[in-house]
């Protein structure tokens, strides 16, 4: 058994069922905080889900996706915190 | 041997990511959510993606590879304060069992602001919030 074929048997399928229990709180979620954790997990998982399938395809430029894709997570979670934070101001 | 390392840093990164993916469902609270998808999902992430630069083996993947596990580090820890500090802020209550309530009635509720010393009520100063 070699690598690519672990990975792709073994850890794309472990990484893509822990992503669907992020999915289950992100729609059951209680209220908008809860939503915006488990998207910001999501989209961290993601990133791994990329390297690891920059490593099966053996094609290391989906890595700056990936770098790329932590940014936006970081502006998401702030830019929801900040408006939450704000829409409570005004209440 | 290189691909022992990569099957092991890999396998011990995907169980970090299912053991946040299985504390965001299981856990009670928002911040014990919070506290457990955070610290996990950095080490999971960090692992694999090393283990993604020991495969590929270049100086520039592996400079890229830091380049987004020193990120990770960094920003994790701040959107974790802040959405935690947003959640507190809009009301939202912590699990009944938890014993200790830090900040309680130690901020302003108009301007956000916290504070050491308490303003608004005089009487509770930190005690356990039974």
């Amino acid at each position: 058994m070699s690598v690519s074929d672990y990975l792709y048997y073994v850890i794309l399928p472990v990484l893509a069922i822990s992503i669907l229990l992020m999915f289950v709180r992100f729609v059951k979620g209680p209220s908008l905080s809860d939503r915006v954790v488990a998207l910001d997990l999501m989209l961290t998982s993601g990133i791994g889900v990329i390297a690891v399938y920059s490593v099966y395809t053996d094609q290391p430029t989906f890595l700056d996706i990936a770098m790329i894709m932590a940014l936006i997570a970081f502006l998401g979670t702030v830019a929801y915190s900040f408006y939450l934070e704000k829409r409570e101001k005004n209440d | 041997m290189i691909d022992w390392i990569i099957i092991i840093l890999s396998t011990l990164g995907t169980l970090f990511i299912l053991l946040a993916g299985v504390g965001i469902v299981r856990m009670p609270d928002i911040y014990l959510r919070i506290s457990v998808t955070t610290k996990a999902a950095t080490l999971g992430i960090g692992l694999i993606l090393i283990g993604a630069a020991m495969y590929f083996n270049e100086l520039g993947i592996t400079s890229r590879v830091i380049a987004i596990i020193f990120f990770m580090l960094l920003t994790a820890p701040v959107g974790a304060h802040m959405i935690g500090r947003a959640s507190y802020f809009t009301g939202i209550k912590l699990w009944e069992k938890s014993v200790y309530d830090d900040i309680k009635g130690k901020y302003d509720t108009k301007t956000h602001e916290l504070s050491s010393s308490n303003k608004n009520q005089p009487g509770s100063n930190g005690e356990p919030s039974t």
